[in-house]
């Protein structure tokens, strides 16, 4: 790829960045959220257009935005967000768009023996007639790796793939890769953990606001050069902490077992509790259960047992209303989705979930004071641009989550539950909301904090809580080494630990 | 015993109308479009054929009109939710009132009968007809009246929507069209990502649900009736969708439904005027007993659970 | 996409527009069974302001329209599709008539009006009650059983009419006249008198002073009340009502209800301001224009006034039409109201752009950035 130029409006994506993928080479594209990879990478694969530039295969270049040259080239991804449908079995996964003729027998029975061979190469084996939606995460994406190799992948790009997967899986998985690459492909891994480009890369290249900053070999490359080349300046990677001795408990949950809407157990029998002046955090590969513990302890999901207590009062029958009314705020993971409604204006927003505060009147709005009150919040958050009336949507991610976390702390709560807490945030925006956490917890605030992001649970938490499959299965004081978070999110029990 | 398969032999020809509409509803919802406008379809359809066929004085005719007319129509929905990614549900109900007031101006134009169609001859309709052999085996106990009461004397049409079901089963089954239709509906990006192109699968989805109505309508003014009638079409659309939800989007529930509410229909025709316990039925409660059955449907079934994942969602290809 | 519009493009030029667009169409349609459209926009237009009357009925139609404009609206602002606004309207009819049956030979106009009123609201709100209650309790959806709805209120409505409320001894489906002294609403008169022409027997009557009020109202309650500000939120992302703490279920029910009222005053401008009698189908289609007036209108209370000010004149000059075109018949007016709602909803977006480059150049929007993710 060279001088890849992407716009969209106001951003510039991609400025100039070149890339060069060999065969029979692991490649790592490093960078913060936001820096432009995937977008480069969309570009590779066709999803999306340049503004200038060349994806050259083999020193031809490819006509842009057509999925079609891409995948005639040989180029396969393995996106983050699998692109597998629920319903569907492992062999009609892999048979779509691959399809001989009009009726599907010819194209199963095809299938078949390539995915029989592939598997004597590889040793990627999947049963073909289970169905997608049964299979666990690790499965699925060794399906949609065997997805690009039925066709016959040469240049195979995974974006952020351990993001799904427990430290023990992302070994196997990166000792496929390595097979893979052996074997002669190019492999490209997208991610922004440090860690997996060291043990897994060849070679690194590191992108920072839409430039490719560097590219080089990974035996050349250390821990601490990759991060400021990344972040642009000599990162903390150790953040300073005042010791704060926690205090009552605030929040506590026993026992607690609630069920997903579509009746699959999430939560097995939680003992939770969080003091003032704490942050506890959970961590835990996605899907084990800590969206759906956020949901309970705020009221939006029907607990079946158990006990949830805020400051000693029996909450687990109430309200979302209610437990708000107790001091609880909720900053949810799903933003858009849940925490906002994106339509209106940052006003509006603001008073989302306290409209029945009566400073904001009785059966009127009083529209002013509201206004008042966002612009004031606008300047203390340093939100730009500091309009009230703007519409939520317009707003930058980071914008947006300032707003929301504003929005649950102008109240005073007295216990903070909180989801991805800077999930789509630009790294500016992540320092200053660190911060603020921080001295929540200095004013003695009890502070939940979920996060798929390990680093930044041990770099905020006290102590952090492992959720394996809708369980506590262990807890660690937030400096433990990253290798023992990894093997309890692996579910290796504690004791085995020892 | 044979009223019993009058009632079934009726119950089956009323549920052909539904069972078609039904269909045509599964193809595109199943492909992720949503088709509130299924009762326009029909109507459209109903005038187109019936018009074609007193003109033409050909059944045949008749029914192509029908299932051109009902395609053209959902093909602009297409248009408008494919192609502009508009809210499927608004555009749906504006194929209705579009199919309203074309069929009234049209038909008081073109006919001069107060907004309906002339009669069509028997030659231009699609009457019951007698499966061959029907009369020979009519006296053989059990098997004959089955045979010809019960699965003869029906028309045309009665047996296209039973094979166009057992053709719909197989073709979302075993086909490509079938498996990228289904991918459409669940996941469009998936599908997009493995080349397929969303848009055409749906464009073609929805032609084929319209053409689907374009049966259904002239099944109501080719074989229920003799003409067009203005709004004749008299809600089943919808009744349809309810079907289709009560079935949650599997064929083979989409067909037992249909069959279901043929079956009430025509028990409720046959009660109209008897005298039953507490007394006389009103006419009306009968001409009602279609909705309020749907209702009670609805009331029991309620939501959209297990509906096609990306049903009624625009498609915005990143680009 | 979100570049926004000043409000005086989005409220009245837009539907302006997209009424124009809907003539186009209907016009073609005309041309297409052999007449002259343009003659057809002239007998439309000498219909509603050439005679005297003529804008007098215009006004009275649109009454009609405005309040079934603003009962689509309301039920929509909460996320609700409802499409009964035919059978609440027709239901309502049925409470007005009641009230003035029973009240009319003891009770001066001074209770007998407010009270047909009343029961015209109260009736209405009955007839989407259930549909509501249904949706939110058990997710059915609303458009199909608001549509059921009017398909069984036309069933009852005639059931009662035939069985019950008829005089005996009549031929007609329809109920007695009511006592006029003490039932018929006060016409408006005085304005037009000024103009030295004859609307005395124009039907324009108090409920269109009353539905500018209710469209008052509704703008209030909306866009100025906590509760509409919950309501909106559901509308616009039920989730973050949850999240919020929202009593959602009672919110979606309780603006059905409202709906249903408001459709339900729709038939005190028929049944007491013209027929004076309760009569078979007095809604004719009013419940589905007000479904293309809402959407208009974006659902804004003055943007709904313009649009059922539109479509008034358009059935007015649509009955002129008839008369004068006999080949084109007032189904016409169904047809525009498709048209119409194909563009405002299904086709929201082919105009915006359009339009929002064409007013930039005057300066006179503001862009909001839009920021594009990575």
């Amino acid at each position: 790829m060279r001088d890849i130029c992407k716009r969209f409006n106001a951003t510039l994506a991609n400025d100039g960045a070149s890339l060069a993928l060999k065969r029979g080479q692991i490649h790592g594209l490093i960078g913060e959220n936001g820096a432009g990879k995937s977008t480069l990478m969309s570009i590779l694969v066709g999803l999306c257009t340049q503004d200038s530039g060349q994806v050259l295969a083999a020193g031809s270049p490819l006509p842009p935005g057509s999925t079609r040259a891409a995948r005639a080239a040989g180029i396969e991804m393995v996106h983050q967000h699998f692109m597998l449908v629920d319903e569907f079995t492992v062999l009609e996964s892999i048979v779509l768009g691959n399809e001989q003729g009009l009726t599907l027998a010819p194209s199963f029975k095809r299938a078949r023996v390539r995915l029989q061979e592939i598997s004597e190469t590889y040793g990627l084996k999947v049963d073909p007639s289970s169905c997608i939606g049964d299979l666990p995460v690790g499965t699925r994406q060794k399906v949609e790796i065997l997805k690009a190799l039925y066709r016959d992948a040469k240049v195979l790009i995974l974006d952020e793939p351990t993001a799904v997967l427990t430290p023990t899986e992302s070994e196997r998985l990166f000792a496929i890769l390595r097979g893979l690459a052996d074997a002669g492909t190019a492999v490209v891994i997208v991610t922004h953990k440090l860690r997996e480009i060291l043990d897994a890369t060849d070679r690194v290249s590191i992108m920072r606001r839409g430039r490719m900053i560097d590219s080089l070999s990974t035996s050349e490359a250390s821990v601490q050069y990759l991060a400021d080349a990344m972040v642009g300046r000599h990162v903390n990677l150790a953040r300073s902490r005042k010791e704060v001795n926690a205090g009552a408990v605030r929040l506590e949950a026993r026992s607690l077992i609630c069920d997903r809407p579509d009746g699959r157990p999430a939560l097995r029998g939680i003992d939770l509790t969080v003091r003032s002046g704490e942050i506890v955090g959970i961590a835990g590969v996605a899907g084990n259960g800590q969206s759906e513990l956020l949901l309970a302890l705020s009221g939006l999901l029907p607990v079946a047992e158990g006990i949830i207590l805020v400051d000693g009062y029996d909450v687990t029958k109430s309200t979302p209303h209610a437990i708000r009314k107790r001091g609880v705020a909720h900053v949810p993971e799903d933003r858009l989705g849940m925490a906002v409604v994106a339509t209106m204006s940052a006003q509006h927003n603001f008073i989302l979930g306290y409209q029945d505060d009566p400073r904001y009147g009785s059966q009127l709005l009083d529209e002013e004071r509201i206004e008042d009150d966002t612009r004031r919040a606008m300047e203390a958050w340093d939100v730009r641009p500091a309009e009230p009336a703007s519409i939520f949507s317009s707003f930058s991610g980071g914008n947006q989550q300032k707003l929301v976390v504003a929005r649950e702390l102008a109240r005073s709560p007295t216990v903070v539950i909180v989801g991805e807490l800077t999930r789509g945030v630009d790294v500016g925006a992540i320092e200053a909301i660190h911060e603020r956490i921080l001295q929540l917890r200095e004013d003695g605030k009890a502070i939940l904090l979920v996060s798929s992001d390990l680093e930044e649970l041990r770099a905020l938490c006290d102590r952090i809580v492992v959720m394996f499959e809708g369980r506590v299965h262990g807890e660690l004081p937030g400096n433990a080494d990253e290798q023992l978070f990894g093997l309890l999110m692996a579910g290796i029990s504690a004791g085995a630990l020892q | 015993m044979e009223e019993a398969f009058v009632l079934l032999n009726s119950a089956l020809r009323l549920s052909t109308p539904l069972l078609f509409a039904a269909l045509a509803g599964l193809i595109s919802e199943r492909a992720g479009v949503l088709d509130i406008g299924l009762e326009g379809k029909m109507l459209l359809g109903a005038f187109a054929s019936a018009s074609a066929a007193y003109v033409s004085g050909n059944a045949w005719v008749g029914l192509l009109s029908g299932v051109a007319a009902a395609v053209a129509l959902g093909l602009l929905h297409g248009y408008a939710c494919i192609r502009h990614r508009g809210n499927q549900v608004v555009s749906g109900i504006a194929l209705i009132f579009l199919a309203s007031g074309l069929t009234g101006v049209l038909a008081e134009s073109w006919f001069r009968q107060g907004g309906r169609t002339p009669t069509l001859a028997a030659e231009a309709r699609f009457l019951p007809v007698s499966l061959p052999m029907a009369d020979a085996i009519a006296d053989i106990p059990l098997l004959g009246p089955v045979y010809s009461e019960l699965i003869s004397k029906h028309t045309f049409l009665d047996y296209l929507s039973l094979a166009s079901f057992a053709v719909v089963v197989w073709v979302f089954k075993s086909t490509r069209f079938g498996l990228r239709l289904r991918a459409v509906g669940e996941h469009p990006l998936a599908a997009e990502t493995t080349g397929v192109k969303v848009p055409s699968v749906r464009y073609v989805a929805v032609a084929w649900s319209g053409a689907f109505c374009g049966l259904a309508g002239a099944t109501l003014s080719m074989a229920q009736a003799a003409s067009f009638l203005k709004d004749m079409s008299a809600g089943k659309g919808f009744i349809a969708i309810a079907a289709l939800i009560f079935a949650r989007w599997r064929p083979g529930r989409v067909l037992g439904t249909c069959l279901l509410f043929g079956f009430l229909d025509a028990t409720a025709i046959r009660l109209q005027g008897e005298r039953l316990v507490v007394g006389k039925l009103p006419n009306e409660l009968v001409l009602a007993f279609p909705y309020i059955a749907t209702v009670l449907l609805l009331a029991f079934h309620g939501g959209r659970a297990r509906a096609p994942a990306a049903l009624g969602q625009p498609y915005l290809p990143r680009k | 996409m979100t570049s926004t519009l000043p409000p005086w493009a989005e409220y009245f030029l837009m539907p302006a527009l997209n009424m124009v667009v809907a003539l186009v169409g209907v016009g073609a349609v005309i041309a297409f069974v052999g007449e002259d459209p343009l003659r057809a926009i002239l007998v439309i237009g000498r219909g509603v302001f050439g005679q005297g009357e003529g804008l007098a009925y215009a006004l009275f139609y649109a009454t009609s329209f405005v309040f079934t404009g603003l009962s689509v609206s309301i039920a929509l602002q909460a996320g609700l599709f409802n499409i009964g606004a035919e059978g609440q309207a027709y239901v309502g009819g049925l409470g007005a008539a009641l009230a003035c049956l029973a009240l009319d030979k003891y009770a001066s106009a001074w209770l007998v009006i407010p009270a047909a009123i009343g029961s015209a609201a109260v009736f209405g709100s009955a007839w989407a009650a259930l549909p509501g209650f249904l949706q939110a309790r058990r997710g059915s959806h609303i458009v199909i059983t608001t549509l059921m709805f009017n398909f069984i209120a036309a069933n009852l409505m005639a059931y009662l009419l035939t069985n019950f409320i008829r005089e005996p001894q009549a031929m007609q489906v329809e109920s007695r006249s009511f006592v006029a002294d003490s039932t018929r609403l006060p016409r408006i008169n005085g304005l037009f008198e000024l103009f030295q022409s004859h609307y005395e027997n124009a039907p324009l009557n108090l409920m269109f002073i009353v539905s500018l009020g209710a469209a008052v109202g509704v703008w209030f309650l909306i866009w100025r009340t906590r509760f509409g500000y919950c309501l909106r939120v559901v509308g616009a992302n039920p989730k973050a009502a949850a999240y919020a703490g929202l009593p959602v279920k009672r919110i979606l029910v309780m603006s059905m209800l409202m709906s249903g009222g408001l459709a339900g005053l729709m038939a005190v401008n028929v049944v007491l301001g013209d027929q004076g009698r309760l009569v078979l189908q007095l809604a004719g289609g009013a419940g589905f224009v007000g479904v293309a007036v809402a959407l208009m209108g974006r659902l804004k209370p003055l943007g709904v006034i313009f649009a059922a000010a539109l479509f008034g004149i358009l059935q007015q000059g649509g009955a002129e039409l008839a008369f004068e075109m006999p080949s084109v018949t007032r189904e016409v007016i169904v047809l525009a109201q498709g048209i119409v709602v194909l563009m405002a909803g299904g086709l929201e977006q082919l105009f915006k752009p359009w339009l929002s480059r064409a007013l930039s150049w005057h300066g006179s929007i503001s862009k909001s950035v839009d920021t594009g993710t990575t």
